[in-house]
């Protein structure tokens, strides 16, 4: 009977299909003569529900050839790429501006501002296990310290980043007192609301922040003093090196100033996680009684995850101002917190290279996908699917949700879930005293 | 002997509920000593307050000659004190190394190694799943990870929450086996808080039964064990 089953299900999910898809796809606004009118699209709706129930069925095809394991099996496959991918997306990092594409080069480091962002929150929510949901208000305080600093005192950017970072770090120090004794769910209400507060107050905190218009005119950082202005007078870049001052140059130097930035929070990271620091933030993650009841002081430990990661942040913000040499308290809304925390979700908390492959895929799968579907769209310009063509670029966070629910599924500890020791073996052992000695064994 | 830890009229509260009421005990230097009860009596809520929480409201709790009754946990924990909590509380997620290095963290990292070694020595099965995650070893070597995690700060005194709790009698044999064992060999001082009554005042120099957070009866393991009211409250039911 199980052919018998396996269409009775394959049918009950054409109809939540459709019943989904009926007023999605199914029904569309047209002006007509007295005013708005609907319009049905029967065959575009019978197409989609036509391949959830095929869809569904070959699922189950495919579940019943090869049953479970698969799971395990592919984790493995991952885990041994690992080695490999780690390498491979740094060449590809740095290589990137040499395709010379704007729109590459902008997409990059827009990624790369998320990489730096996700593992900056990997801190707080992978490492020590402290849900913050409110991180964008670091990311506001580092943005808006560097344009204050240096709209007003005319300070260059690369003086104003450890400021901006040390003031950011600062706020999430305090942010941390109040919070100390919260966990989980509480935690993240809490810190929810302190995201929000930041915002209130740079709209509502008009004569230091000029409100809801923003700052503008922040300048843009130097290569060792050297501006990369247009006009490629005395001290600029084009003047030095003798070249023609074009606008790339600066988006390329723009990128490799985020490359940089990100790896520095990744090596950072990643020295912590070997320090007796790291390991009390995760062993904080693991029991806080545990913890206290082995002497770590909990207080601390807490506050120095929320200060590193607030650092980074702030770090970030700093260049985010001066990448659009413009801040407004609309870039710092509760989206951003929440796409930074699936970020790390996504990427499984803790890792490094989940973090990246997270922001990459859901930074850059999304513009990607935009564009793929554009061209699809073009494409099927056949009287068929009629203007469903048009539309099919709007279905993107459609088909991101649904990518985001097929990973769940099958991966629910995120991209890379298993957890490497902060302290490998080199033998599985026999251990050599001088080398656990160094902390290595 | 000198006395290492004394707790005079200590009294301790969950919110408005009293747990313990005024409690006296000493514990004296190279000794083992066992605390037994019934569920609920008070056993882990004492050993909870000799480490700071809950704090002792009333009363006096007195380390090596220092007054640490308001002091914190954390500071307690660096003077010598360690526990092994109720539940185990090992670091499911983190290595078999990685829970010991986190018990070394108060010590100082100068002779990492050879505490390292002194644990294995102890345990041998923990060097065997060195390398493994807390969460999947078994429950006999969960328990040998959080008392060898618990000796690497180097305690003079090791606070023991129901070791023996959900193990199997031969486990627990080889438990008790180790605890008395570094007692002799280290002199280290041992308070143990226990179910398994029986088990628990063989091993142990003194005994104290709590009731309801009060002390009712005090004596020498072999004295208690006599005693024909604690055979019928606690030893009922067959030795293991």
């Amino acid at each position: 009977m199980p052919g018998v089953i396996a269409l009775r299900d394959a049918f009950l999910s054409a109809i939540v299909a459709l019943g989904l898809f009926g007023p999605l796809v199914g029904l569309v606004t047209v002006t007509g003569d007295h005013g708005l009118a609907l319009r049905a699209r029967p065959i575009a709706t019978a197409a989609v529900v036509g391949m959830v129930f095929f869809g569904r069925l070959m699922i189950l095809a495919w579940r019943g050839q090869s049953p479970r394991k698969t799971n395990r099996a592919l984790a493995e496959r991952i885990a041994r790429a690992g080695k490999y991918i780690t390498p491979l997306l740094l060449v590809a990092a740095f290589a990137l501006p040499f395709t010379g594409s704007r729109y590459y080069i902008d997409l990059g480091t827009l990624v790369l501002t998320y990489i730096m962002l996700g593992w900056g929150l990997n801190i707080v929510v992978g490492l020590a296990g402290l849900l913050d949901l409110g991180y964008v208000a670091f990311y506001a305080v580092g943005a808006y310290s560097y344009a204050i600093l240096a709209t007003t005192f005319g300070l260059g950017f690369w003086t104003c980043l450890p400021m901006a970072g040390i003031l950011a770090a600062l706020w999430g120090v305090l942010l941390g007192f109040p919070v100390l004794r919260l966990r989980g769910d509480y935690l993240a209400i809490v810190t929810l609301a302190f995201g929000e507060i930041i915002r209130i107050v740079l709209i509502n905190w008009v004569s230091l922040t000029n409100g809801p218009n923003g700052i503008t005119g922040i300048p843009r950082p130097t290569l060792f003093g050297l501006a990369f202005s247009m006009d490629g007078g005395p001290g600029t870049f084009g003047e030095f090196f003798n070249i023609e001052p074009e606008v790339i140059q600066r988006i390329i130097f723009l990128y490799y100033v985020i490359f940089g930035l990100a790896l520095l929070t990744n090596w950072v990271s990643l020295r912590l996680r070997r320090l007796p620091l790291g390991r009390a933030w995760e062993a904080l993650r693991e029991d806080e009684v545990a913890c206290r009841s082995l002497g770590i002081n909990v207080r601390n430990t807490k506050l120095t995850a929320f200060g590193i990661g607030a650092l980074f942040g702030g770090f970030a913000g700093a260049f985010f101002a001066t990448r659009q040499a413009f801040v407004s308290p609309e870039s710092f809304t509760f989206i951003e917190s929440a796409t930074v925390l699936a970020i790390v979700v996504l990427g499984g908390l803790g890792s490094q290279l989940g973090v990246a492959l997270a922001a990459i895929v859901m930074i850059g799968g999304l513009e990607v996908l935009r564009d793929l579907l554009s061209i699809l769209g073009d494409q099927l310009h056949s009287p068929f699917f009629g203007d469903i063509a048009n539309e099919l670029p709007l279905y993107r966070m459609l088909i991101f949700g649904l990518a985001l629910v097929v990973m769940m599924v099958l991966r629910p500890r995120g991209l890379v879930s298993g957890r490497t020791p902060g302290v490998a073996l080199t033998k599985t052992k026999e251990i050599a005293p001088e080398l656990v000695a160094q902390g290595r064994g | 002997m000198t006395v290492l830890l004394s707790l005079s009229g200590v009294t301790a509260f969950y919110g408005a509920i009293q747990a313990l009421r005024g409690i006296d005990l000493i514990v004296e230097q190279g000794e083992i000593v066992t605390l037994i009860g019934a569920n609920g009596a008070g056993k882990s809520t004492l050993m909870m307050t000799i480490c700071g929480n809950p704090r002792a409201r009333a009363g006096q709790i007195v380390h090596d000659g220092q007054d640490i009754t308001q002091w914190p946990t954390h500071l307690i924990m660096r003077r010598g004190i360690a526990q092994a909590p109720e539940g185990r509380r090992i670091f499911s997620r983190m290595t078999v190394h990685e829970n010991l290095l986190m018990g070394a963290e108060v010590a100082g990292r100068s002779d990492i190694s050879r505490l390292l070694e002194q644990v294995f020595a102890l345990f041998p099965r923990l060097k065997e799943r060195i390398a493994q995650r807390g969460g999947t070893l078994s429950g006999g070597e969960q328990q040998m990870l959080a008392i060898g995690r618990a000796l690497m700060s180097r305690p003079a005194l090791l606070l023991l929450d129901e070791p023996s709790l959900g193990l199997a009698p031969l486990v627990v044999r080889q438990i008790f086996g180790a605890i008395r064992e570094l007692n002799r060999t280290t002199g280290l001082t041992v308070l143990l808080v226990e179910q398994n009554a029986y088990q628990a005042l063989r091993l142990a120099h003194r005994g104290y039964v709590l009731v309801n957070g009060s002390i009712t009866m005090a004596g020498t393991g072999a004295e208690l064990l006599a005693r024909p009211e604690i055979r019928a409250a606690y030893l009922e039911g067959g030795h293991t």
